[in-house]
């Protein structure tokens, strides 16, 4: 039972316990670009979800062979060709999402949080358990995503995957949508204030002060 | 971290191994799912055009099929503005526009491109009947970040605007990406791009949507809107498509 617990940890933890975003403050970079819309943000989400877990698989089920000298050049070749595959995969199904999406996609390879899991745990890890970890800190990575995404659809277009909720003056109705919010970096704001947030629900992740 | 793996031969054997592994399954992706890319991107171009065009609503999903029976694709000669054969296979103008043997020099105008086709495609719209109701020409130029592409959609007299379809531009969402918004694109219908043989059009800040030679200008967004302007005024104009509207070469 001792295993499934650990599991669950692996999951779970990096959701509100452990976020990549918010505690470790990595893969912020990406955040910023891509919430504008909620449909963008969620498969990106899913991207990062996807590569993270089969890097750190794959990274993971190689790891005994990897010598320490090149792993790093090792782990982002594996990691750089899962994105590839990623990136042609919506090409080929979701066109239209691709082409907003055009280098975010790409810059997976450069997330820091691929490469943190792919560093930090896979390598030490047996596969399975990487593979969870993987999932988990996309979880984590997607729970960020689609908070600010959908903050910044609602306020700043009035709409939520393109469903209209409060009806932009533009379009006869009443709200006046937030300019602030559709540009990339008002997601600092929001990152920040959700930072807080997480840390005051969990004080224990308030770092001490030096 | 024991000694033996870190003798050089080892190294380089997984080094080897590993790209030869990532490099089989990146170019069967890439190879696998070609295809399906570029019927992606041929529908993609066409659903432009069909928007363009006014057929959405008749085309009801069915994209290509619309477009093989009621648009033709045609090329143009922009300096004498006559029809010539396709220059070669896969021609593309924005392609060409690079490639010195198939370009020309743009000067005196801030349209925001240095080089331009000398071949133009240009995209015949036509009725059931087989008669021509609209002519969609493409059109590009700088708006405020980056190049804005778009179809510009003309009425068989040569001179009303009915459709400018950005579907391709980087400016700020919500502002200059306004180019895209629906009701904006409204206003252009019925405007027209001639007085007296001049290019007349303009992109105006509060102009009343009665003028038919201007469509009101989008608010917060002044160099988008200028962006619009040098666009339509470079290629309705005589380096541009001009030469062709003046000769309504498709009448003949």
């Amino acid at each position: 039972m001792a295993e499934v617990k650990e599991m669950k940890k692996v999951l779970f933890g990096p959701i509100l316990d452990n976020n990549p975003i918010a505690l470790q403050v990595l893969g912020v970079c990406s955040a910023l670009a891509i919430t504008t819309k909620l449909e963008t943000a969620l498969v990106m989400a899913l991207a990062l979800t996807t590569v993270t877990a089969f890097s750190s698989l794959f990274i993971s089920m190689i790891r005994t062979q990897i010598p320490s000298s090149v792993r790093i050049i090792i782990q982002m070749t594996i990691i750089a060709s899962l994105v590839i595959v990623v990136d042609q995969v919506l090409k080929a199904y979701s066109y239209e999402i691709s082409k907003q999406l055009s280098v975010f996609v790409g810059l997976i390879i450069t997330n820091c949080i691929v490469m943190g899991r792919a560093e930090a745990y896979a390598m030490k890890s047996p596969p399975f358990m990487s593979f969870l970890d993987g999932i988990g800190n996309g979880l984590g990575y997607s729970m960020v995503l689609i908070v600010i995404g959908t903050i910044k659809e609602l306020f700043g277009f009035g709409t939520i995957l393109g469903f209209e909720i409060l009806p932009l003056i533009q379009n006869g109705g009443w709200y006046q949508g937030n300019g602030l919010l559709i540009l990339p970096f008002s997601s600092f704001f929001l990152i920040g204030g959700l930072i807080w947030a997480i840390r005051t629900i969990r004080p224990e992740q308030v770092e001490p002060k030096e | 971290m024991s000694a033996k793996k870190e003798t050089l031969g080892k190294t380089v054997g997984v080094v080897v191994a590993v790209c030869l592994v990532c490099s089989i399954i990146v170019s069967s992706a890439a190879v696998g799912l070609r295809s399906l890319q570029q019927t992606n991107a041929a529908i993609d171009k066409q659903s432009n055009i069909i928007e363009a065009a006014g057929l959405t609503e008749k085309a009801a999903g069915d994209i290509a099929g619309t477009f093989d029976k009621y648009v033709e694709e045609r090329f143009v000669d922009l300096e004498s503005g006559e029809y010539v054969e396709k220059p070669e296979d896969g021609y593309d103008m924005y392609k060409a526009a690079k490639e010195p043997e198939y370009s020309v020099k743009v000067e005196g105008s801030n349209v925001g491109f240095q080089q331009r086709a000398s071949v133009a495609s240009v995209y015949l719209v036509k009725d059931d009947a087989g008669d021509i109701t609209r002519i969609i020409l493409p059109v590009h130029g700088s708006g405020l970040w980056d190049l804005m592409y778009g179809l510009l959609a003309i009425d068989s007299d040569g001179n009303t605007i009915r459709e400018l379809v950005y579907y391709q531009q980087k400016e700020t969402p919500g502002l200059g990406g306004e180019v895209q918004n629906p009701s904006w694109k409204a206003k252009w219908n019925g405007k027209k791009l001639y007085k007296d043989g001049d290019v007349a059009i303009q992109v105006k800040k509060g102009e009343n949507a009665n003028n038919e030679f201007a469509v009101d200008a989008l608010s917060g967004a002044t160099l988008t809107s200028n962006g619009v302007q040098n666009t339509l005024t470079y290629w309705v104009g005589k380096n541009g498509y001009g030469p062709y509207l003046k000769n309504q070469t498709w009448k003949s």
